[in-house]
């Protein structure tokens, strides 16, 4: 048998799981605090004592509306709650509350930048809210241990369509998602501290002689990095592709239907956990004890104009308002802050040029050193435009700026205080300028004598020349100045 | 509407709710849920054209409370009643995987 051309397409889908950063649990008051004593932070409520009253938490559902606007969803009139029972240890009510058939938002997308500076869109089905369960310990190799600190915790599930046909796809997905929630606000998102978690669906649609062979969809539970969604993914095409080589017509997803298997991070696999024909049966149903949720047109108008600019808009109106270089533009976005901070620098009349340089070069460093956002060093847009005024006024050089930089984010202080303590103000005396360059010129007799010339060495020698008088001066002598004077006393006697 | 509730479905109902049933109890179960689904039927009697379908049995809508901390129980008070506890965590029979 010849073999025959044949075309495999991926196909993927992802639920993100994205615990809000309220103050409170969803239904009831208690502290939704990660890393705290063990059942400290539970109440009646929240460890499934019968007779108690849910009672929804105001903010969890704004941010969800407002993740909801941010994708682009529709935000129903109507939304409801629903019980989905089953029995966990760490589910002490034997159901989660959650929504069904009438989530809070539905229908949206979300356009997300790759790697080769294109953008793909992924559409959302739908996000609803939902409590989070509390956490098993298996410490003992004897029993488990259930905290129930985290149950209740407000766990907003955002589903995707199945738009995405790669591992870099999901993977640029869940990041956009995660710069989003965070930009909102909603969520710290911190993948260590488990607000976030995802599950893929995965199959292969592989055509070969004119036929469409569809592989059995794998959902991956309940992944908590970023690195195991992307390998989760990478071994699923894989191992989909090389079972269904085995056995085209049997390896089908009409034949074998779904499946769900879990990630195995010490062997980088994925592995068999259970077909979903022998899937919970959740029996869903109306939760009595909570009201509907009902959003009028000037709930959403307040949520449209909660939400602000987001991360791909401000990145193009960056290019365009400041002539940001696409790389540039994208290290403004990288959160709400950093860019926050070049607006309102240059809303205090910063040249947007200089704020820029500053922020990607020494600031950018720093807090590479740190290991926290630019945001996050606690330069203020006042000081920051300050110091960019002085740098475009001459007042001080580029290394004099840089070590302002240092010293306001150790000691924090006005831009000018520090350069007049630590004389770094740039001389603007003439006549001290010329003496300094009048030394190097005398101290350097070669390399002057080669500028005059002309020669080859003359560019060389000047730049050279140039250093010594900035030596000389302590870093004080202003560059354009220096340059003028050393061009004038050496040009062609 | 009402589908006859055989013992199969009765002892999946069971297993789902972590109930254990003998064979008398399924056979009463399931002759019990019957009545109660035909009781129930009698509604699909009433004519519910134009009425708009009904998610929740009261009116009221948006019942929310502000985003401030309460009082919670010590972990003394919430594990008073576990039938086993190890420290300050629920002691449970061994599960495996994690959730």
């Amino acid at each position: 048998m010849s073999e025959q051309a044949t075309e495999v397409l991926a196909i993927v889908g992802l639920e993100i799981h994205v615990e809000l950063a309220t103050e409170t649990k969803m239904f009831c008051r208690c502290r939704n605090r990660f890393g705290d004593p063990p059942n400290t932070n539970v109440c009646p409520v929240c460890i499934g004592m019968p007779g108690v009253l849910p009672v929804m938490n105001s903010k969890a559902v704004e941010y969800s509306l407002k993740v909801g606007q941010a994708l682009n969803c529709e935000l129903p009139s109507y939304s409801k709650w629903d019980r989905k029972s089953y029995y966990y240890p760490d589910l002490p009510k034997n159901y989660q509350i959650s929504q069904y058939d009438l989530p809070l938002c539905k229908d949206g997308y979300l356009d997300v930048p790759l790697p080769d500076g294109s953008s793909k869109r992924i559409r959302v089905l739908r996000a609803h809210l939902e409590e989070d369960a509390g956490k098993n310990i298996h410490d003992n190799p004897a029993h488990t241990g259930v905290d129930l600190n985290r149950a209740g915790v407000p766990l907003l599930e955002i589903v995707s369509q199945p738009d995405m046909n790669t591992p870099q796809e999901a993977l640029s997905f869940a990041r956009e998602m995660q710069r989003l929630v965070r930009w909102l606000g909603v969520s710290e998102a911190n993948m260590q501290m488990g607000h976030m978690r995802f599950e893929p669906n995965i199959n292969l649609h592989i055509t070969r002689g004119g036929t469409v062979y569809k592989t059995p969809i794998v959902e991956v539970k309940n992944l908590n990095s970023f690195k195991a969604l992307e390998g989760a993914v990478t071994h699923e095409l894989k191992r989909q592709y090389a079972q269904w080589l085995e056995d085209p017509e049997g390896f089908s997803l009409d034949r074998k239907g779904k499946q769900n298997r879990g990630w195995d991070d010490q062997r980088n696999i994925t592995v068999f956990q259970r077909e979903k024909e022998e899937a919970h049966d959740y029996r869903y149903f109306p939760e009595p004890d909570l009201p509907a949720v009902v959003v009028d047109d000037a709930w959403r108008e307040s949520i449209r104009a909660s939400i602000g600019e987001l991360p791909l808009a401000r990145r193009e109106r960056f290019i365009k308002q400041h002539q940001l270089g696409s790389k540039e533009a994208e290290a403004m976005i990288q959160d709400a802050d950093t860019g926050n901070l070049l607006d309102d620098a240059t809303a205090m009349g910063a040249p947007p040029r200089r704020v820029v340089n500053l922020m990607l070069g020494r600031m950018s460093a720093a807090a590479n050193e740190k290991g926290c956002a630019l945001g996050q060093l606690g330069v203020s847009a006042a000081q920051l435009s300050q110091l960019a005024i002085m740098l475009e006024e001459g007042k001080l050089n580029a290394t004099a700026g840089d070590k302002i930089i240092d010293h306001m984010i150790a000691n924090g202080g006005s831009p000018l205080e520090i350069a007049g303590k630590l004389n770094l103000l740039a001389e603007s005396n003439t006549a001290a300028v010329e003496q300094w360059v009048d030394q190097a010129i005398a101290a350097n007799p070669d390399p002057a004598q080669q500028v005059r010339s002309g020669d080859k060495k003359a560019k060389q020698a000047f730049g050279f020349l140039v250093g010594q008088v900035m030596r000389i001066s302590g870093g004080k002598a202003p560059p354009s100045a220096v340059k003028e004077l050393l061009e004038s006393k050496l040009s062609a006697k | 509407m009402s589908n006859k509730i055989t013992p199969e479905v009765v002892r999946h109902i069971g297993k789902l709710a972590r109930i254990e049933l003998d064979d008398q109890q399924v056979e009463m179960l399931g002759r019990q849920l019957g009545d109660i689904l035909r009781y129930v039927d009698k509604l699909q009697a009433l004519n519910t054209d134009g009425v708009a379908p009904m998610a929740h049995a009261v009116e009221i809508h948006n019942v929310l409370a502000d985003d401030a901390p309460g009082q919670s129980l010590t972990a003394d008070e919430a594990l008073a009643n576990a039938p086993a506890r190890d420290n300050d965590f629920f002691m449970v029979p061994k599960v495996l995987g994690d959730s």
